[in-house]
């Protein structure tokens, strides 16, 4: 008799913990998380300091469209970081599905690109489920109300993946320049083309 | 000289099989697509958006084809719409094509602007590929998936379709 009442708990675990539809909008209340950075030590928005907020990135190793987005990604975190919103690089990728995006295989590629910023993993997907990314590169910036964190840019980092000199409109840069003049962010949602998240099957 | 005539009669061959397979590959904008989702015919057109990069895109592009395959004599197009980096075309797209020897016709959409277009094919899309849009036929309205596709799935949803 237990066992067919766990049955049916087992089952509404795995539907409740399946990537949502709906996730965060912006306005909403971003939610924290503690996950390992390449270094080994823990990430957690609480954790961060002197901070106004976070550009809190869903990326990974091996996806094109991320690749492409890698220095562009080290730009913003050299630029917005001492202005108090720092970059925080997630891989949500499942690595038995994709095994360029292993732990392991994050440790050598921040080496390689020195990432100035945690690249930490989203081991159990939950932050990428919660968050409600779909996509790599997938952006959510995040501001600072007192220890609460509010979504204000949810979308892409510009609008040209492949030919950076010929970008037009910087949306992560234009909503952090709107929000740092403490103006409201006029396009705070963007889509781009991307990877699908490799969700755990 | 044996081996320069060998070397002359394989490369000959090569030609002639590369002739026999390749079909060309288009670079398109915006309006190809948009055209196609305005067709006012008959046909059954399934639009494929992939790219060589995405995994689950390469492994799902032999069902467009066998499904075109199968309904030959059907009014059903298969076209595959490339979102690789039009740069690659001869260097990765053209080649990708004729190692697979993929049958349907295939494009290359150069709109980088994303965001600019993807709300047109459906405000639904996220942006992650492989999806697809389903118009013409016996649709009312297009459909449109966000997902990786098996065979029978596919078939079974298309097959209704035609008219």
């Amino acid at each position: 008799m237990k066992k067919l009442l766990i049955l049916p708990a087992i089952l509404f675990l795995f539907i409740a913990a399946s990537p949502s539809e709906t996730g965060f909008k912006v306005g909403d209340k971003a939610a924290d998380f503690n996950l390992k950075n390449v270094d080994g030590k823990m990430v957690s928005l609480a954790g961060l300091k002197n901070n106004k907020g976070a550009i809190v990135i869903f990326t990974c190793n091996h996806c094109p469209c991320s690749v492409a987005y890698e220095d562009r990604i080290i730009a913003l975190h050299n630029k917005y970081a001492a202005q108090g919103y720092p970059v925080v690089a997630i891989n949500p990728n499942d690595p038995v599905k994709s095994p360029d995006d292993s732990f392991e295989a994050m440790v050598v590629r921040a080496n390689e690109k020195k990432f100035p910023f945690p690249y930490i993993y989203d081991v159990d997907q939950k932050v990428a489920s919660v968050y409600g990314a779909v996509r790599t590169p997938h952006v959510f910036v995040l501001t600072r109300e007192e220890n609460a964190y509010n979504v204000t840019y949810i979308g892409a980092i510009d609008d040209n993946t492949y030919e950076p000199e010929n970008v037009q409109t910087r949306y992560v840069e234009q909503a952090l320049d709107e929000i740092l003049a403490g103006k409201k962010v006029t396009t705070n949602f963007t889509k781009a083309i991307g990877c699908t998240i490799k969700w755990k099957s | 000289m044996k081996i320069k005539i060998t070397l002359l009669f394989l490369f000959f061959l090569f030609c002639i099989n590369l002739r026999g397979n390749a079909q060309s590959v288009e670079i398109v904008k915006w309006d190809y697509i948009e055209n196609l989702m305005n067709q006012k015919s008959d046909t059954l057109y399934v639009i494929n958006f992939w790219a060589t990069w995405c995994a689950p895109c390469v492994k799902e592009l032999p069902y467009f084809d066998r499904l075109a395959a199968e309904n030959k004599s059907a009014k059903l197009k298969v076209i595959l719409i490339s979102l690789d980096f039009k740069k690659q075309l001869e260097s990765r797209i053209i080649p990708f094509v004729k190692e697979k020897n993929i049958q349907s016709k295939v494009v290359v959409l150069d709109e980088p602007n994303y965001n600019s277009w993807i709300d047109k094919v459906n405000p639904e899309w996220s942006g992650a590929i492989p999806a697809t849009l389903i118009v013409g036929g016996t649709t009312t309205t297009p459909l449109f998936f966000e997902k990786e596709f098996i065979f029978t799935e596919l078939n079974e949803i298309v097959k209704p379709l035609i008219k």
